[in-house]
């Protein structure tokens, strides 16, 4: 059964290249059922290598299959290598799990539009890819996924390419991710020079014996990868793509933009986490990064009208939780969230696919409302996954989740107080923005026509990922509730269980400060958005009050800075070089030469005596050079 | 045989090649300068006879008859260009012909 690793990304691949063969000449029936039935069975192999994993674990906790050796440079040789252990089967299996999920939603959603072959190959292509990252036994590998994901989610941004806005996103997601790439592609360079060898295993032992901690090779190549991490996983201060790339299809947004794609970065740094160890001061700045991620977008979400727009800072600000413990060294507890935030931001961005479609592609919140009564089902998992992202106590996924990282936010040793704090106001911030999301969609009045119902291959998707985000976070229950461990346990061999502080205090009290902050927030929402709209209005009227709400609105001045610093210059210079400067010099060559030419041809007179005089002037100073010379 | 010198001979040489050469490059006649060209021949065939009496050597002498066969085709070619000029354009004016300036 576990030989059966390389089935894994093989399949999506396969399922790419028949629809970008055939695809023009499938039904659209057959193309769904090859788009979906590829993700699928992805799904179904990875499901029995989960179940034969967990019945009778391989000896030493993991299984590598080396398909060939890809290239062979001096001593470095990566193959084409599968390493399968508890962190990439896990992350694999919700990867396909949501990925079969959204696929079967996007065969209807997708229904009306063309090039319905097209957006099936791209995402085929992007769950292979996004496999291939993740199972990858060696880091070149996992670039050449890395980028095979930047690839597909620039394609499927742009999917739309004869508006030219969706391009312009497309290109700025791509460009922007490629900052952090290129550092993460020197990284990789500098690893493979210093340590030798790119193969994660054998290479993080390599660094643990050659770099002491602390020591700025650590520290510059953690940094390095860092960059790379925090330019797939939007974080600041290369969050400014994630929003606008919400031009592309709603699906594509759950799958790329919500779920899989952009946790990337916190993949790599759980997967490199010894590294990390090795360089206290970069980890820090990933606690950093992630707390501060984490109030900018969440306060930048409290002010969109856009729907997606605000599932996207909302994103930004959840990974920005997990980056938060990647920080403080609480590495299951960030894998955790990334998979319970997979199951409930898929459900929220496909609910908001429903709603928009339904309303003829209106993304305006405050042009949604009351159609909780139009669309039951939608109301209800919207309101699930709202739930789980705002952390509702107890019966919620994200609530497991979210808590496990505000305890080691306080707990660990590299934890700080003001870490905990920002994740405090943090869970303040998003629950009051998903509820702000939910009174005006669903509550109020109906200001919309519904003119659009899901079927069966909409709604399926819906309540799957519904009980997904319910019962998602029962595998890990704190000692206080109960002590469940099994996710961290499960990760165990690949993640260490980080040190907490011997005199902190009982959990139980962070937890239900956490939770009544929650609870405020939902209703803080309720009291703003619906029962006192009037507020809202006359403070975002005042002067301070609508400076700050553009100030917010606009993700904190980031894209504008950029703009001023970045674009504008590199543009003007552009526009100065319109004409090629090296061309220049070149063309100047050739009007030389048509100079010459020109002057040396009024010589041509014509007149036999002008030529005689040419001779014998010629004749004289040839003498002349002759006699005198 | 009183000697001419061969400072005068030359002398006389160059002022006969110099007249020649302005007269070519002033006469817009083609015949006159077609004589200009002969006087200039026959001042470079005395500078030849003019050294070879200066050394007692044959070859100064060999040279002339050289120029003057050499004269002989050259106005035997150029009147026959002469006579065919005038046909063309109906008249001897040098300057006249400058159809294949560039």
């Amino acid at each position: 059964m576990l030989t059966l690793i390389w089935l894994i990304p093989a399949l999506p691949f396969a399922g790419c290249v028949l629809l970008a063969l055939a695809g023009s000449r499938l039904s659209r029936r057959a193309t769904a059922a090859m788009g979906v039935g590829s993700v699928s069975l992805s799904a179904l192999v990875s499901l029995l290598i989960m179940g034969q994993f967990l019945l009778r674990p391989p000896a030493g906790g993991a299984v590598t299959q080396t398909l060939w050796t890809w290239l062979r440079v001096g001593t470095l040789a990566p193959g084409m290598a599968f390493r399968l252990d508890p962190l990439s089967l896990l992350m694999a299996l919700v990867v396909t799990v949501v990925g079969a999920l959204i696929h079967l939603y996007s065969a209807e959603f997708m229904e009306g539009e063309a090039g319905y072959s097209r957006f099936f190959a791209y995402m085929n292509l992007f769950v292979g890819a996004m496999l291939t990252l993740l199972l990858a036994d060696n880091l070149l590998l996992l670039y050449l996924g890395w980028e095979g994901v930047g690839l597909c989610s620039y394609l499927l941004i742009g999917f739309w390419y004869k508006d030219s806005t969706n391009g312009a996103a497309a290109m700025k997601a791509f460009i922007v991710t490629r900052v952090g790439d290129a550092a993460m592609a020197v990284g990789l360079f500098l690893i493979a020079t210093q340590l030798g060898t790119l193969t994660i295993q054998p290479m993080l032992a390599q660094a643990q014996q050659v770099w002491p901690v602390g020591s700025s090779e650590a520290t510059i190549a953690a940094a390095l990868l860092l960059g790379g991490a925090v330019g797939k996983s939007a974080q600041l201060p290369l969050q400014t793509w994630l929003p606008d790339a919400m031009a592309g299809p709603t699906p594509v947004s759950a799958l790329i933009h919500a779920a899989t794609m952009v946790t990337a970065g916190v993949y790599l740094i759980s997967r490199m986490h010894a590294l990390f160890a090795l360089a206290p001061a970069v980890q820090l700045a990933v606690a950093v990064i992630g707390a501060v991620t984490l109030l900018v977008a969440g306060c930048s979400a409290l002010t969109q009208w856009d729907l997606k727009r605000v599932l996207a800072y909302s994103t930004i600000s959840q990974i920005g939780y997990m980056f938060l413990a990647l920080g403080v060294g609480a590495w299951s507890a960030a894998i955790f969230h990334f998979m319970t935030h997979a199951f409930f931001k898929a459900l929220l961005f496909l609910g908001a696919g429903v709603v928009i479609q339904a309303l003829h592609d209106e993304h305006n919140l405050f042009r949604m409302g009351g159609l909780r009564r139009e669309l039951p089902l939608v109301y209800w998992t919207f309101l699930v996954g709202s739930c789980s992202l705002a952390a509702l106590p107890l019966v919620t996924a994200g609530f497991y989740s979210k808590d496990l990282i505000l305890w080691y936010a306080w707990s660990s040793p590299q934890g700080r107080v003001w870490l905990w704090l920002a994740g405090i106001v943090g869970a303040f911030l998003t629950s009051a923005y998903t509820f702000r999301m939910v009174f005006l969609v669903f509550f109020g009045e109906q200001r919309g026509v519904v003119s659009h119902r899901p079927r069966l291959r909409m709604q399926a998707p819906l309540v799957i990922l519904a009980v997904l985000s319910v019962i998602g976070g029962f595998v890990e229950i704190p000692a206080v509730l109960g002590n469940v461990p099994l996710f961290s346990v499960f990760l165990r061999p690949v993640l260490p269980e980080p040190a907490v502080l011997a005199d902190v205090g009982s959990s139980a009290s962070l937890m239900a400060v956490a939770s009544v902050v929650s609870m405020a927030g939902i209703l803080l929402a309720y009291a703003l958005f619906l029962r006192h709209p009037v507020l809202v209005a006359r403070w975002a009227a005042s002067r301070w009050g609508s400076a700050l709400h553009r100030f917010w609105f606009a993700g904190w001045g980031f894209d504008w800075v950029y703009d001023a610093v970045f674009v504008r210059p590199f543009r003007r210079l552009a526009q100065l070089n319109q004409g090629d400067m090296v061309d220049a010099g070149i063309r100047g060559i050739a009007w030389l030469t048509a100079m010459a030419s020109r002057s040396l041809t009024r010589t041509e007179t014509g007149h036999v005596r002008w030529y005689a005089m040419g001779v014998a002037g010629g004749a004289a100073i040839v003498v002349a050079i002759l006699v005198w010379l | 045989m009183p000697a001419v010198s061969l400072e005068l001979g030359l002398l006389l040489a160059g002022v006969l090649f110099v007249l020649g050469l302005i007269g070519l490059l002033v006469r817009r006649n083609i015949i006159f300068m077609l004589m200009s060209v002969e006087i200039m021949l026959n001042a470079a065939g005395l500078a030849f006879v003019v050294a070879g009496a200066r050394w007692g050597q044959p070859d100064g002498q060999v040279m002339f008859i050289f120029i003057l066969t050499m004269a002989a085709a050259e106005v035997s070619a150029g009147l026959a260009l002469v006579l065919q000029m005038y046909h063309r354009f109906q008249g001897l004016d040098a300057d006249g012909l400058s159809e294949m300036r560039g």
